[in-house]
């Protein structure tokens, strides 16, 4: 793409006279690493402030076993995100968040071979693994959903709140884990990160789809899976931050 | 636009896996898998006294996934180096809101609590 238009002026074209590419990639990429970068402010911008408000409240500095869900302290979260579907009832501490984290790893390679694929104009190999993205893009919100249904529904003990009374599970007012904010920051974002994901699995399908009904090979490259390939990457490149930022410190 | 090109369809030439480059994308992803278990494993072994040196290691293997997902999946470390830092130097704020704010959270702990 690039060198047809450098050749026409060739040897002597100035450098404002149009016809060079300083940052060697197309318009379409630039824009999509620009929008990340803005992007990648509002999530720093989310996870500093989760900092922010967990250094304001006390830290929990008892043993570790004899943890128990207070309004006085922050919750460790490995103590929150202990529970696993079908094992109700065992202590299974981040195990959950770790598959789904495995998932959208997992997922996020299936993308560079879809880019790989695309770069060799193979159709069925981009398909093949545009699909398997896509699947790994739903199980990752699935398993999401699944995690907010437990949060919100909480555990059989609940927690004491302020007043003395026992409240299960967590909302936008009340929360059994601890501080108010700490939901609502789990309730934002979680929340928006999963919207990424979600956003991220339409525009792999739209590409999915142009990709099964030809329109990329017509077009003669298959820069778009390079595109939403890198919204896809950045999506899993914050839930490693969530992760850790959340979930392991 | 597809209806326009619509007589001149196939003659697409396809080239075979690049096999260096899956490669590649495997070592990455092997990387990346082998320090999330890592995580776990410094997450159910190093006590919770050790609050600091915890924090300092998690975010440490977070910034080695982090640059593996950047530069290689996202193919930024094989750009035009004007590109890469057009997207790296913005990100020095993002280390002053981290110092910022972090030390804004304790000085409204103190207010509350001390």
């Amino acid at each position: 793409m690039s060198s047809t238009t450098v050749t026409l002026e060739g040897e002597g074209k100035s450098l404002w006279g149009g016809g060079v590419e300083p940052l060697k990639a197309s318009y379409g990429k630039l824009m999509m690493w620009f929008f990340l970068l803005s992007d990648a402010f509002t999530f720093s911008a989310l996870l500093i402030a989760y900092g922010l408000i967990r250094y304001s409240h006390p830290a929990y500095d008892g043993a570790i076993n004899d943890f128990v869900f207070s309004q006085e302290y922050w919750p460790i979260p490995e103590m929150v995100f202990e529970a696993a579907p079908f094992l109700h009832g065992i202590h299974l501490p981040l195990v959950f968040v770790g598959i789904m984290t495995f998932i959208l790893i997992l997922s996020s390679v299936t993308m560079v071979l879809a880019v790989e694929a695309g770069h060799r104009m193979d159709k069925k190999d981009v398909e093949k693994w545009m699909l398997w993205t896509i699947v790994g893009g739903f199980t990752f919100l699935g398993c999401q959903a699944w995690e907010w249904s437990h949060f919100i529904a909480g555990t059989e003990e609940g927690g004491r709140m302020l007043d003395g009374s026992i409240f299960y599970g967590a909302n936008l007012t009340q929360n059994q884990y601890g501080p108010q904010n700490f939901a609502a920051l789990f309730f934002f974002i979680t929340g928006f990160h999963g919207f990424h994901v979600f956003s991220g699995v339409m525009f792999n399908f739209i590409i999915f789809y142009q990709t099964v009904v030809g329109i990329l090979e017509k077009r003669g490259h298959y820069e778009m899976v390079e595109k939403v390939g890198l919204y896809w990457h950045f999506v899993d490149l914050v839930w490693v931050f969530v992760f850790t930022f959340f979930y392991l410190v | 636009m597809t209806a326009m090109n619509q007589e001149n369809t196939s003659q697409v030439v396809v080239q075979p896996v690049d096999k260096a480059k899956v490669n590649g994308i495997l070592k990455v992803a092997l990387i990346l898998g082998v320090i999330t278990a890592l995580e776990f494993l410094i997450a159910f072994t190093v006590p919770h006294e050790f609050a600091m040196l915890r924090v300092i290691v998690f975010v440490a293997m977070t910034i080695v996934k982090a640059f593996y997902i950047v530069a290689e999946f996202m193919h930024l470390g094989h750009e035009a180096k004007v590109l890469i830092w057009s997207i790296m130097i913005p990100l020095i704020f993002v280390v002053w809101l981290i110092a910022a704010l972090l030390i804004q959270g304790g000085a409204i702990f103190d207010v509350l609590y001390q």
